[in-house]
């Protein structure tokens, strides 16, 4: 293998993990520290990234000199609209089914359903594309016959934001020291004045939003229709999974090793067998760690 | 016989059951009886998920592999006396030259219906076995397996000359010599299965209400208590599983059967959720529940795709909330009519 080759092989390698992470760190947080089922996941991240094609579309209409920049808006944009929606979600829904984790997948699934068919009712059936921002549109080339595409830097430098934006939540500020203690233990952060409903709501919220976002970035690399978010759900939980439930750190180390072996795999094989290779070593590894990679030593 | 088995209410419920599905194909057009047959198919997968998922706790989101199982064992058969002695016709158009070794034996009826009876449990039982021996269980298991299935549809689809890819394989023409594709064939073959599927009711019944059927309440409610009395649970529910894999196995092979096609689509993870519905529908500790509730999901699927093609979705997406949500034993619950007996009663106690 030449050294391009290797260099252009770590950097899809990369690019996949930014990817891979911030589709799953909202259902890490969800999952993880939840304990939720959310199924609906990647209905969220198809509606993030519907709300960045409407963002767009606004610009387009309104402001067609300034399209270039309508990305910084559609991110935030689509962050909070999915936040609020997964508040209203967590109300709704998620919250009758809270210690009935195989119920709460039967339900979300269900609501992934609906979500689907509203969207193909909304939107159309058909995928939607939004004209790539033209300072996102090119490469750079750091050696001769390296070329790393601007936008999936983009991505690499947005999922570091975002990672170290959660990290900073969870490990830094009061709420994340109360999401935590509820993870550790449910019934005394209750007793010592914890707001578990409050809080439940507000990360659950926060999983969404993170969803939201992916799903915005998401627009940039491909396209979005209706059954986008059921495409991507598997591989997201299989990151978490395999990461160790729980455990923030785990999800990232994880996307970085699915990320790479699934890039090497394909470039050694084709797509569908990368996927099936990548899936038997997997299995493999959870039979040996049931509890994922990385998973912290608490009894349970 | 255990005497939850000999109950007059069940047997009564089953001859009501049955007697309706027997006297279908008489007063409903020709055309209509392979449908019911398609419908009636998810009927065995809904009984093995009632089996493994009410009352053993297992919730499988891989049913679809074994349904494949079934489906594809029975259509390379059909397939291969369609086409002989040529090759397959999308063996054709994928340039494939000789036929795969894997499709040799297929040749063969014998060979064939071993496979769908035998192939799920030499898979199910020794992966499962060491899956739970391990004391992965819930939602983990359920999301492994709901993974498996995403993967055999990719493999599927990813090995075009020896799948038939995407579009399936489809285009059967005769079971050792008898037109299946024609009306009486089909009505005669309807019969048939009502026979195995009464069968196999029978059967989960039989299991459910022994005292297996009271291991499996007791390792869904508190499987470490279980364990403690020296059962040896991880065999047991490996062994559960397995039997509720044949189930959708033999489904997979009737669903071929009565519609003369198999596509990845049908056997991938969402169609395998979509199986869960079936039984949780119908109320998933009740064996006839399961029957009436995949007659009627898929009948009310045709209808509603007739009707309103947009409204299939979200009615399906509100049966899952509604079945999860308010009524989490389903018809049988609601009604009372059918079997309830196992699930809220051992609670009580």
């Amino acid at each position: 293998m030449s050294l391009e080759i290797f260099w252009m092989q770590l950097f899809s390698g990369v690019s996949y993990t930014a990817i891979l992470l911030l589709m799953s760190l909202g259902l890490a947080i969800v999952f993880g520290l939840m304990g939720v089922i959310n199924m609906a996941h990647g209905e969220l991240m198809a509606l993030g990234a519907y709300v960045t094609f409407m963002v767009a579309n606004v610009f387009l209409k309104i402001f067609p000199d300034s399209i270039d920049i309508y990305i910084l808006f559609a991110i935030p944009a689509a962050f909070l609209v999915t936040f609020f929606f997964g508040m209203f979600l967590e109300w709704a829904v998620v919250r009758w089914f809270y210690n009935r984790p195989l119920d709460t997948l039967l339900a979300t699934w269900g609501l992934s359903l609906i979500l689907q068919q509203t969207y193909r009712t909304v939107f159309g059936p058909q995928e939607v594309t939004i004209p790539l921002a033209s300072w996102l549109d090119g490469a750079i080339e750091p050696f001769t016959g390296v070329q790393l595409p601007l936008n999936r830097i983009f991505i690499i430098v947005l999922t570091l934001l975002v990672a170290i934006g959660v990290y900073l939540l969870f490990f830094k500020t009061r709420m994340g020291l109360q999401v935590r203690a509820i993870t550790q233990n449910r019934a005394i952060s209750e007793t010592v004045g914890i707001n578990t409903r409050k809080v439940d709501m507000y990360t659950f919220a926060l999983g969404s939003g993170l969803a939201g976002i992916a799903g915005s970035v998401f627009t940039m690399i491909g396209s979005t229709n209706p059954g986008t978010g059921q495409l991507y759900i598997v591989d997201t939980f299989i990151v978490v999974v395999f990461g160790g439930v729980a455990s923030i750190m785990g999800t990232a180390l994880s996307s970085f090793i699915i990320a790479q072996l699934q890039t090497t795999f394909e470039f050694m094989t084709t797509s569908s067998y990368a996927k099936v290779l990548l899936m038997l070593i997997v299995v493999i590894i959870l039979y040996f760690r049931p509890n994922g990679l990385f998973s912290p030593k608490v009894r349970s | 016989m255990p005497k939850d088995f000999l109950r007059k209410s069940w047997w009564v419920n089953f001859a009501i059951i049955f007697c309706f599905l027997l006297l279908l194909p008489v007063i409903s057009p020709s055309f209509r009886v392979p449908l019911y047959g398609k419908y009636l198919s998810f009927a065995f997968v809904a009984l093995g998920i009632v089996l493994s998922w009410g009352y053993c706790g297992i919730l499988s989101l891989g049913q679809g592999i074994f349904f494949g199982i079934g489906a594809y064992s029975l259509a390379m058969f059909l397939k291969l006396e369609a086409s002989s002695p040529e090759l397959p016709d999308f063996m054709v158009w994928s340039s494939v030259e000789q036929l795969p070794l894997a499709w040799e034996p297929f040749h063969s009826l014998a060979f064939t219906l071993i496979c769908i009876l035998v192939l799920p449990v030499l898979l199910a039982f020794p992966f499962t076995y060491m899956i739970f021996k391990k004391r992965v269980s819930g939602v983990y298991f359920s999301i492994l397996t709901l993974a498996l299935s995403l993967t055999l549809t990719v493999l599927i689809i990813g090995s075009q000359g020896g799948t038939g890819g995407a579009n399936g394989i489809t285009d059967f023409s005769t079971l050792q010599g008898w037109d299946v594709a024609s009306d009486e064939a089909r009505i005669r073959m309807y019969f048939l299965m009502l026979g195995l599927l009464a069968v196999c009711a029978v059967i989960v019944q039989y299991l459910v209400s022994s005292r297996y059927g009271k291991v499996l309440i007791a390792i869904r409610d508190r499987e470490d208590r279980v364990r403690f009395s020296g059962y040896d649970t991880a065999w047991i529910k490996a062994a559960t599983l397995s039997v509720s894999c044949v189930l959708a196995s033999i489904g997979g092979a009737m669903f071929v059967l009565f519609t003369g096609l198999i596509t990845p689509q049908l056997v991938g993870a969402v169609a395998s959720v979509e199986m869960i519905v079936y039984a949780a529908f119908g109320g998933r500790t009740s064996v006839l529940g399961a029957v009436f509730a995949a007659f009627a999901v898929g009948w009310l699927k045709s209808a509603l795709s007739e009707e309103f093609p947009q409204g299939w979705l979200f009615f399906l997406g509100g049966l899952f909330l509604l079945v999860t949500a308010v009524l989490p034993q389903g018809l049988a619950g609601l009604t009372g009519l059918f079997e309830r007996k196992p699930a809220n009663e051992s609670d009580a106690k």
